[in-house]
């Protein structure tokens, strides 16, 4: 790859810059107003699944099934449970050829 | 809290992060090796960039033909959720010095603003446990693209094994962590339809920013009818 390095060293400077640019701007605001709050206090939730909800049209059965499973176990296991039993049913799910 | 309980606390809420990232480490490293770059490049993207998902799309794009320029913004596509987490997650910087801010910063992903936003909700997060947490993750995620890219070619079938479907289920299981906060199911539900809409339609990389803004602007919408509620119902007491 010829711009290897370039890809390297521009997406660090702007990945660094997205990491920092909220807080710095943010700080220039003594009090935060409270429609800021709660756009704030929602960003786990928007952004978690955002990233995840297209498993469900990009995967096949075994993913669906994998996440929908992992629903059920995350209201009671704690995390890494969640995540070794949603990871089998899908392993499970590819073996057999879905 | 003692420096030493905070030190063990981070490196036990760490530890199943690491594991879990793992395999997308390996898998990041073998594919910018399959992209064309050396194993020193493999390696320095990913203790550069320090994010997996953003380094991905970023390849793709280079791979399929794209300019450095359409990989630059694709990358800054994934990547824009961290300025909404700088945000947050600088709340509880507060006992940093500016160096250590900016080392902070640095090490900032996703599973870091998660555990700490948490962790802050029961009390306070120190500096100790910033660092073991952050220093941890970062060690485990350079080292694991390093291994995937001098050895992911001899995975022969990724997919057998699940390992793209590790990350999803670790996000998705870190994201019903929030279940109890207010109005989380209509957030999550209205991300969820607009982030696959635009996976659908616009495609890659957009859900991410796109499905979140969703969410975001119902959230925002929805806030002051909240507040109003409160005192309204603090009025009738």
């Amino acid at each position: 790859m010829s711009d290897a390095w370039a890809l390297i060293v521009l997406g660090a400077l702007l990945t660094y810059v997205t990491r920092i640019i909220g807080h710095v701007i943010a700080t220039r605001f003594a009090v935060l107003p409270p429609r800021v709050e709660a756009v704030l206090n929602a960003v786990p939730s928007a952004v978690l699944t955002a990233l995840v909800a297209p498993v469900v049209v990009s995967g096949a059965w075994p993913e669906r099934l994998g996440i929908l499973v992992a629903l059920v176990c995350a209201l009671r296991l704690p995390q890494i449970a969640t995540v070794a039993i949603g990871t089998a049913v899908v392993i499970a799910g590819r073996a057999m050829g879905y | 809290m003692s420096r030493q309980s905070e030190f063990r606390e981070a490196l036990r809420d760490a530890l199943p992060v690491a594991i879990a990232s793992a395999p997308f480490g390996m898998v990041c490293g073998a594919i910018a090796v399959g992209a064309g770059m050396t194993i020193v490049q493999a390696t320095s993207y990913s203790a550069t960039v320090n994010a997996g998902a953003s380094q991905l799309v970023a390849l793709q794009v280079t791979s399929i033909g794209g300019s450095l320029a359409s990989a630059l913004l694709a990358l800054l596509a994934v990547n824009a959720r961290m300025v909404l987490y700088s945000v947050i997650i600088g709340r509880h910087f507060g006992a940093l010095s500016l160096v250590q801010k900016a080392v902070a910063f640095f090490l900032l992903t996703d599973p870091m603003f998660v555990t700490v936003e948490v962790r802050a909700m029961t009390r306070k997060v120190t500096p100790t446990y910033i660092f073991t947490f952050g220093i941890a993750l970062y060690t485990s995620w350079v080292v694991c693209t390093a291994i995937g890219a001098k050895f992911g070619q001899l995975i022969e079938d990724p997919r057998a094994f699940a390992l793209d479907f590790i990350l999803p289920v670790f996000f998705f299981a870190m994201l019903m962590g929030f279940r109890r906060r207010p109005g989380f199911y209509a957030v999550a539900g209205i991300s969820a339809a607009a982030s696959i809409a635009v996976y659908l339609t616009l495609g890659p990389p957009w859900h991410i920013t796109l499905g979140a803004a969703a969410g975001l602007v119902h959230a925002a919408i929805t806030a002051p009818s909240a507040a109003a509620r409160s005192v309204m119902e603090a009025r009738d007491e």
